[in-house]
């Protein structure tokens, strides 16, 4: 504090002034406990409104226990290939120069911004009865909407940007330098890879993987699309959520919904912990540089 | 940094002839080339088709009755304004907010920082039951705002509440990074030449972060355009009055219309195709100038 206030002293900046510094972070604090803060405390307060009993009773309900089973498997299949996608993408586009590049960047931010409910509608249409690969795959009884592979398949197509989004910018920040010394030395390709890149990008990695999961949890629009909502079957944890709710046994709500709170919680607390590692690594690297 | 210039430079001795080669020197091109295009074709385009062959199924008189049948177009009006409002509300806030955390210290930034990313990590159908609770006539905020005669969960205010919150880390999180990068000579010339604060924030601070701000606003607006989830639990869903564009789309699919489905949704996703064109190439002449200065 000390430091700040003597530098502010010789150059004052736009908005030092005390007044209007204290007037903006006030507006700033209120604003972000009531709209973001708030919310969470709510979720909270609702799931164990009528007690810790209710709440494990809630919790352990046969259907909330399949939800939360089918969520789970949903995420297990989903974020292994988003983040081998995401790799890819990333080593792709960062580290080669080639034509459509920047087309390919683009493409990859399409699931951010169609609506999540157009993304289950292009699935359901393909993929459906009537749809040309779904008919053909009805031929051999396979059926790929209304049941689990359906909610993976879109939930794929929705969060497939995250991993690719974490690591392009710092892998174009960091360059390829390190990795063409490895080749000069007469390194394969995935000894580059593991012992140069992957030290590299290791915290963004496991941030990317971290979303991705945080999303392919919550996924809402396009999973109700997709799934059927049969009780039991097909019902995601977000699925679920809106069921009880619809069904006014909003203490069962809330107690899924804070499952999904919890782990949007743990979310933002990995994002801090790897962007302080990342600016721990970054410092160190500079010192030893000076030196 | 010198064992990587002396890479460079044995990497232009050994292969100072093979053209192309030497802008590949890394492994991995063809495996990783495979594998993206493999899985943008299979998960991102593929999809299309359906709709392409769902939509050649229809007459262009079908596709213009469906897409402009009143209860439609009282949707795109409810979407589109209510998107407005979310997006202009969030360059307002999240421009405060972005100033707030880089210039300022105070007990609490850190949460705030981290609490920012909140409506990214949150399923939105939990955004959406915990909004509507907040809002509900015997809700926490309901009850006082009622008594103020403001009505906001199940109307199209509850809408705009819903989209602003699920898009709010946008605008903080792309004027953030120009604001740190900010350099303050100008700043501080102009203020220690005696001009006001306002004067100096529109003259010399403001042009710096207007691009990042109509960026993270256009983000903000695509993004609410398609918001589900959040929206339905909230807006009470009143034909004509609070539907969005999404939910007609939702309901025509459970009425197994899937045409009339694939009619709004070419709309809505044409929509949001152009507008995440747009901001690509403004992202780029942006970024170019940025690289030129």
């Amino acid at each position: 504090m000390a430091s700040t206030r003597s530098k502010s002293t010789q150059h004052r900046r736009v908005g030092d002034s005390p007044a209007v510094k204290w007037l903006l972070i006030g507006i700033a604090i209120t604003v972000t406990a009531g709209l973001l803060i708030m919310p969470l405390v709510v979720i909270f307060t609702e799931a164990l409104s009528s007690g810790w009993s209710t709440f494990a009773d809630n919790l352990l309900d046969q259907y909330t226990l399949h939800a939360i089973g089918l969520t789970l498997f949903v995420a297990a299949l989903t974020v292994p290939l988003n983040l081998v996608f995401g790799v890819a993408l990333a080593w792709l586009v960062t580290r080669f120069r080639f034509p459509g590049r920047k087309l390919l960047i683009t493409l990859i931010d399409i699931p951010f911004a169609v609506s999540p409910v157009v993304a289950g509608l292009l699935y359901l249409l393909l993929y459906g009865r009537n749809g040309w690969i779904g008919s053909w795959l009805a031929d051999y009884d396979i059926q790929l909407m209304f049941s689990w592979p359906g909610i993976v398949m879109v939930t794929v197509f929705v969060t497939c940007p995250f991993v690719a989004r974490e690591l392009i910018p710092l892998m174009q920040q960091q360059g390829s330098e390190e990795e063409e010394a490895g080749v000069v030395l007469g390194a394969s390709g995935w000894r580059i890879f593991r012992t140069i890149t992957l030290p590299n990008i290791k915290w963004a990695l496991i941030y990317g993987v971290v979303l991705t999961n945080a999303r392919a949890v919550g996924e809402f629009g396009a999973v109700s699309v997709v799934a059927g909502n049969i009780r039991g079957q097909t019902n995601t944890l977000p699925l679920h959520v809106e069921l009880l709710y619809q069904d006014y046994n909003v203490v069962g709500a809330f107690t899924s919904a804070s499952l999904l709170a919890g782990i949007a919680v743990f979310t933002l607390a990995a994002k801090g912990f790897v962007e302080w590692r990342q600016a721990r690594t970054l410092s160190r690297l500079q010192a030893q540089e000076t030196v | 940094m010198s064992t990587a210039n002396q890479a460079s430079a044995v990497k232009l001795q050994r292969w100072p002839l093979t053209k192309g080669r030497s802008k590949r020197v890394l492994p991995g091109f063809g495996l990783s080339l495979g594998i993206s295009l493999f899985f943008i074709s299979l998960v991102l385009l593929l999809p299309l088709t359906g709709l392409v062959i769902e939509m050649s199924a229809m007459t262009f008189n079908e596709f213009w009755f469906v897409i402009t049948d009143p209860r439609v177009v009282a949707s795109y009006k409810v979407t589109a304004l209510a998107a407005l409002a979310a997006s202009l509300f969030n360059g307002a806030f999240g421009l405060l907010l972005a100033w707030v955390l880089v210039r300022y210290e105070f007990p609490g930034k850190r949460l705030i920082d981290a609490v920012v990313d909140l409506p990214f990590a949150l399923p939105t159908a939990v955004a959406g039951i915990t909004l509507a609770t907040l809002f509900a006539a015997n809700g926490w905020y309901g009850q006082f705002l009622t008594r103020l005669g403001i009505e906001v969960a199940f109307t199209p205010v509850g809408i705009v509440v819903a989209m602003a919150f699920t898009s709010l880390p946008f605008v903080v999180r792309t004027v953030q990074p120009v604001l740190e990068e900010l350099a303050p000579e100008d700043e501080e010339a102009a203020v220690s030449l005696g001009a006001s604060d306002a004067h100096v924030f529109r003259r010399v601070i403001f042009p710096a972060l207007w691009p990042a701000l109509v960026t993270g606003v256009a983000l903000s607006f695509t993004r609410s355009l398609g918001e589900f989830g959040a929206v339905i639990f909230i807006a009470g869903n009143m034909p004509y009055i609070s539907e969005v564009t999404s939910l007609m789309i939702f309901i025509r699919l459970q009425e197994y219309d899937y045409a009339a489905a694939s009619a709004i949704a070419s709309v809505i996703l044409l929509a949001s195709l152009m507008l995440l064109f747009a901001i690509t190439v403004w992202q780029a002449r942006y970024l170019k100038r940025l690289e030129g200065r």
